[in-house]
């Protein structure tokens, strides 16, 4: 079908959320491409836009943006509405212009969250997501030879949902499309990927707690169990993981206290 | 660093939890409260002997208190979580999607259908528990005619009305608030999820349809 589609080019019509930086006010600017193949990403489509613009000498478009392999979760914007754009399962980089008809006018704006200020443009500051992150998503190891990978049995149902939920590439977008600015679909995902497994047991409680704390500090709003993070997830994290984070932050609560305050003694 | 319980049920997850057990228990107290009501078709000295052997069993006291302390956490927790999700999601889109992926109508006005479901408890207390004391008796016992409240209530079809649409609002609650519930309390599986959707749904239909039957019956048939 994309070969077909070579031969044409598309007309379309853009209104994109331009913004200074963080104090400026923003606003939707309109924009028009006449010769779109139908084969760019949507990521592409913005590149030859700001060819255009640096050749009439105005500001280039600011987007966030690396491996451009639907992998990284570093392409963040809300397309009509929708984080990543209206393919379900699909990052921005991977969402091809075939996807729109010829003549469409696209809304282009930037995730949008108290946690997640605007920097220019379509550029947010996610570094919340990381903070969290830090605050307890890893499991700590002695330095040395790395362990044989089948040291540890794990059963297959196991490995393949801890597979499942550390597929999260904290893009946010699940952050974007919640009502609520709640970032709970990534966090159980983060919580559920080492709860799962025999190497996340030695911190289980410590994580939970303080990975919800540092999210609850950093602004993000709670859950309403509405589901619109899961439908808008490019690696489709389900909220299944939501409620695993729910048993580990109420199994921390009431049995995880001892083991919590002896180490922080 | 206080590790103590209230830091965890001071926390976005913690106050879930407290909002999903009060709601819990309020789910079960309109199925009983529903199925009471449905005495009203069996008679008027059913009914009335109903609500006397309630409000004279002196536990109704206990009863009453943790109704009242869930419903006033629930609705302060509520309300306190709302404000704070709208300030931490301050800008919403330009444009809002054509197909608004995952959220129900149910789970997207839970504030509106609980509000406006606290504000008609309120009121339904005055109108039935506070209302007008007629007395009557049954095998010589002398009770309140609660049945006679009731009756002329509904005969009014403005009361029928408001009653309807506030019901209605208390299903639409319950539909999300129960699944709901469960998710928040970590009780998810696979095999699971499915049921307790389609009871939940199943529960707020028959709640709904329960208590509106008594109005119906009340304004159609005897009026």
């Amino acid at each position: 079908m994309a070969g077909n589609n070579n031969s044409r080019t598309m007309r379309i019509h853009l209104k994109v959320w331009r913004q200074k930086d963080k104090s400026s006010e923003g606003r939707l600017v309109d924009y028009t491409l006449d010769t779109v193949s139908p084969d760019m990403s949507f990521l592409e489509m913005i590149d030859v836009l700001n060819g255009q613009l640096v050749g009439r000498g105005e500001e280039p478009i600011a987007f966030a943006h690396d491996c451009r392999e639907g992998i990284c979760g570093s392409c963040a914007m809300v397309i009509d509405g929708e984080p990543h754009g209206p393919q379900t399962g699909t990052t921005t980089c991977q969402l091809h212009m075939r996807t729109f008809n010829d003549g469409d006018t696209i809304v282009v704006e930037p995730f949008r969250a108290k946690a997640f200020p605007v920097i220019k443009d379509l550029v947010t500051d996610r570094s919340a997501l990381d903070r969290i992150q830090a605050a307890g998503g890893y499991v700590s190891v002695s330095t040395g030879n790395a362990p044989d990978g089948n040291a540890i049995p794990i059963a297959k149902d196991l490995a393949d949902a801890a597979m499942d939920a550390a597929a999260c590439i904290q893009c946010g977008a699940c952050v974007a499309a919640c009502r609520n600015g709640s970032a709970m679909l990534f966090v159980s995902a983060k919580v559920s990927q080492f709860a799962l497994l025999p190497q996340g047991q030695a911190e289980r409680e410590r994580r939970v707690s303080r990975m919800v704390w540092q999210m609850d500090e950093e602004d993000f709003g709670s859950c309403t169990n509405m589901g619109s993070c899961a439908a808008a997830c490019p690696k489709e994290i389900k909220v299944d993981n939501i409620a695993r984070m729910n048993r580990e932050f109420g199994r921390a609560m009431l049995f995880g206290q001892q083991r919590e305050q002896r180490s922080e003694d | 660093m206080n590790q103590g319980i209230v830091r965890y049920l001071s926390s976005t997850i913690g106050r879930k939890y407290l909002m999903a057990i009060s709601g819990l228990v309020w789910t079960l107290f309109v199925l009983a409260h529903m199925l009471g009501n449905l005495l009203i078709f069996i008679g008027a000295d059913a009914y009335n002997s109903y609500s006397y052997k309630l409000v004279s069993n002196p536990f109704i006291y206990i009863a009453e208190a943790g109704l009242v302390l869930f419903i006033a956490l629930h609705a302060i927790n509520g309300i306190s979580l709302k404000m704070r999700n709208s300030r931490t999601k301050p800008t919403l889109y330009a444009v809002t999607p054509k197909s608004v992926k995952g959220a129900s109508l149910s789970s997207k006005t839970m504030i509106w259908s609980g509000s406006i479901t606290l504000v008609f408890l309120v009121l339904h207390l005055i109108t039935f528990k506070y209302g007008a004391h007629y007395e009557t008796s049954v095998d010589g016992i002398k009770m309140r005619d609660i049945y006679r409240n009731v009756v002329e209530c509904f005969a009014q079809p403005g009361y029928v009305a408001w009653y309807t649409v506030c019901l209605v609002l208390v299903g639409l609650h319950l539909y999300h608030g129960f699944a709901s519930s469960f998710q928040t309390l970590g009780i998810n599986h696979p095999k699971l999820n499915t049921v307790i959707k389609r009871f939940g749904w199943a529960y707020s239909i028959v709640v709904a349809a329960g208590f509106l039957a008594v109005p119906f019956y009340v304004f159609f048939v005897k009026g």
